[in-house]
């Protein structure tokens, strides 16, 4: 965002002022992420998340790139060349865990980033646009690390594969063909691990590329803050650089300190032991579940047990856990509020918190296995789930009475420490 | 010069009339698009099931050693066949459900061969995402009707492989197969 305070860059020597004249790279840069792009001076910890998100596709692309060199993608010794890893390859245990816990880390730091993005309301206009890219890298990254998980060619690989193009099986008419073209066969075998291994080597340069685009519909509007209020002068704003980078910096230290105690002091406790049995075509293991991150989907795919409206559950399951995601991409429309911070909207803020806890809910329920009441449960929790974003919020953003919000950003900043900044806080009505 | 000639064309033009350069410019697209569609076809193909894939097999099954109430697991096709040998009650329970009221209503006898009604001989794959359902192998889940019991997302079987509660659509496949002599069984 060009802000007319921003700072434009200024070559300082003379190979910067040939080089400028040339290829701006140092001016993209300058304006993109240092003092030429002026960041709202209230950003909480919460609006780290965007940059631990970035650093740890970076985290799984190199340590990727590295198993790459010692994985073989072949039924017979996919299993045995990841144990290669772990037991010959110098370090390659750590960087394998680095691998398997980074993608626990990556969508842990996502959801909180999803999660912040629904609070403050950043989904709002001018930023539409901004959180359906945001989705896009969301469908992505699911698909990436589903396939990845595959190539360790373990019982979970094996039913993991089975299950999700079976997915696709559902669909009327052209289901099984999709199935069998996704698979090449009828049923996993050496053409879908080679293919899951070179789309999974593909599909993280695609998010990295739709990353770009997400973070330059960031940078036209620029960051949202926690008041929701938009920047209105140059005191409500400080210069990304150096403010943001170093506060970056302090909460990308605290997230390696976790994730360095995961890698090296609880390496499995994200992951299922079943993946260390090779994979049996002829027996699912008994207490099968996907990887934590896909819990509450898979508690909304099963949530489905019988017909109705002439539509198969095993569609119902289907349509049910592609929409839990697809319906965020109309969310902009469905919450009509014209605040945008739920620190201003009482009633939502409390529906907010209640829809974390359905999410967790259905979290829980997906991790369990497909017995009562964790079924029953899962069936209230996803009905709430979708009435949340068709019924209540539409319902709540149209009749909620605010809060009043600051005039601006610096105002609610100041009023934090006492301090009205000039003349006194004017109470402002939502409208 | 060229805008005069330019010029002199369009005069020319009937109104609502088509330029041999519109002729051009659709057939040149629709020639593109052509090449296009073969090229895109074949990057789809190629992950189609290949040769060696589609080279499918026949499997012999020797059922003498199984005793009424057990099961044999066995792989055609790369996927599990289950095999089971139903006892005397099994198949009286199975015939005792009102067929109408399934999800998928299929009788014992719709299942089973003429004569051979207590070999019940099925694909173990759970018609819902695919897995294999257990209930097959000694001591495991049967589900509440004592047949098989889907772990992935929970979809009971009867005695005769049939869907009774769960989100699978079907009751489980029955492969095609002839008796040899009446242990011996070939699928495919």
């Amino acid at each position: 965002m060009s802000f007319p305070w921003a700072k434009q860059y200024q070559p300082t020597s003379a190979v910067g002022q040939w080089m400028d004249e040339r290829l701006p790279l140092a001016r993209f840069v300058y304006g993109a992420l240092g003092p030429g792009y002026p960041t709202p001076k209230n950003l909480n910890a919460f609006y780290n998340f965007g940059v631990l998100a970035g650093v740890a596709l970076v985290i799984q692309i190199i340590t990727g790139v590295v198993l790459a060199m010692h994985f073989a993608a072949d039924t017979r010794v996919a299993f045995d060349s990841v144990e290669h890893i772990m037991r010959d390859v110098n370090g390659g245990w750590m960087i394998r865990y680095m691998h398997a816990v980074g993608a626990s880390f990556f969508f842990g730091v996502v959801y909180i980033h999803i999660f912040r993005g629904l609070y403050y309301g950043s989904y709002k206009p001018p930023r539409e646009v901004l959180w359906m890219l945001g989705l896009v890298i969301f469908l992505l990254m699911m698909a990436t690390a589903f396939m990845g998980y595959v190539l360790v060619w373990g019982q979970m690989s094996f039913w993991g594969a089975q299950v999700i193009t079976g997915l696709f099986s559902a669909l009327p008419v052209v289901g099984p063909s999709i199935q069998t073209w996704l698979l090449g066969g009828f049923s996993p075998d050496n053409a879908t691990l080679n293919r899951f291994f070179s789309l999974h080597y593909l599909l993280p340069f695609v998010t990295f590329g739709v990353i770009i685009l997400h973070v330059w519909a960031l940078h036209i509007p620029g960051s949202n803050n926690p008041t929701g209020v938009d920047v209105k002068s140059e005191a409500d704003t400080v210069p990304f650089h150096p403010y943001y980078t170093a506060k970056d910096f302090v909460g990308l230290g605290v997230y390696l300190i976790v994730f360095a105690a995961f890698v090296f002091f609880m390496p499995n406790s994200l992951g299922e032991p079943d993946n260390y049995i090779p994979a049996n075509p002829l027996s699912t293991p008994a207490l099968i579940v996907p990887e934590w991150y896909f819990w509450p989907f898979y508690a909304i795919l099963r949530a489905f047990t019988s017909d109705f409206l002439g539509v198969p559950a095993k569609l119902w399951g289907v349509i049910g856990m592609f929409a839990s995601i697809l319906l965020l991409f109309v969310l902009p429309w469905l919450d009509q509020s014209p605040v945008r911070s739920n620190n201003y909207r009482p009633l939502s803020r409390i529906l907010f918190w209640v829809f974390v806890a359905v999410a967790l809910g259905l979290g829980v329920c997906g991790g369990k296995p497909a017995h009562e009441p964790w079924v029953r449960l899962s069936q209230v929790l996803t009905a709430y789930y979708f009435a949340h974003f068709l019924i209540i919020l539409p319902i709540v953003s149209k009749l909620e009475k605010t809060s009043p919000l600051p005039n601006s950003i610096s105002e609610a900043v100041l009023a934090k420490y006492g301090k009205t900044g000039g003349g006194a806080p004017v109470a402002q009505p939502a409208e | 010069m060229a805008s005069e000639v330019r010029q002199a064309t369009a005069d020319n033009l009937e109104p609502g009339g088509e330029r041999r350069r519109d002729f051009l410019y659709v057939a040149t697209a629709a020639f593109a698009g052509a090449g296009v569609v073969p090229v895109a076809w074949s990057l789809v193909n190629q992950m189609n099931p290949s040769a060696d894939v589609l080279a499918l097999a026949s499997v012999d099954l020797d059922l003498s050693a199984l005793q009424p109430g057990q099961a044999i697991k066995a792989a055609w096709r790369g996927k599990p066949i289950f095999a089971r040998h139903l006892t005397p009650e099994e198949i009286a329970e199975s015939n005792k459900v009102d067929v109408a009221s399934l999800r998928d209503p299929q009788s014992l006898a719709d299942r089973t061969k003429p004569g051979n009604e207590q070999w019940l001989i099925t694909l173990g794959v759970c018609t819902h995402l695919g897995c294999v359902p257990l209930g097959a192998a000694e001591g495991e889940a049967k589900g509440d009707f004592g047949g098989y019991f889907c772990p992935c997302h929970g979809s009971h079987y009867d005695a005769a492989a049939r869907i009774r509660k769960g989100p699978a659509p079907k009751n489980l496949e029955v492969p095609p197969y002839t008796f040899k002599s009446p242990t011996a069984v070939t699928i495919g």
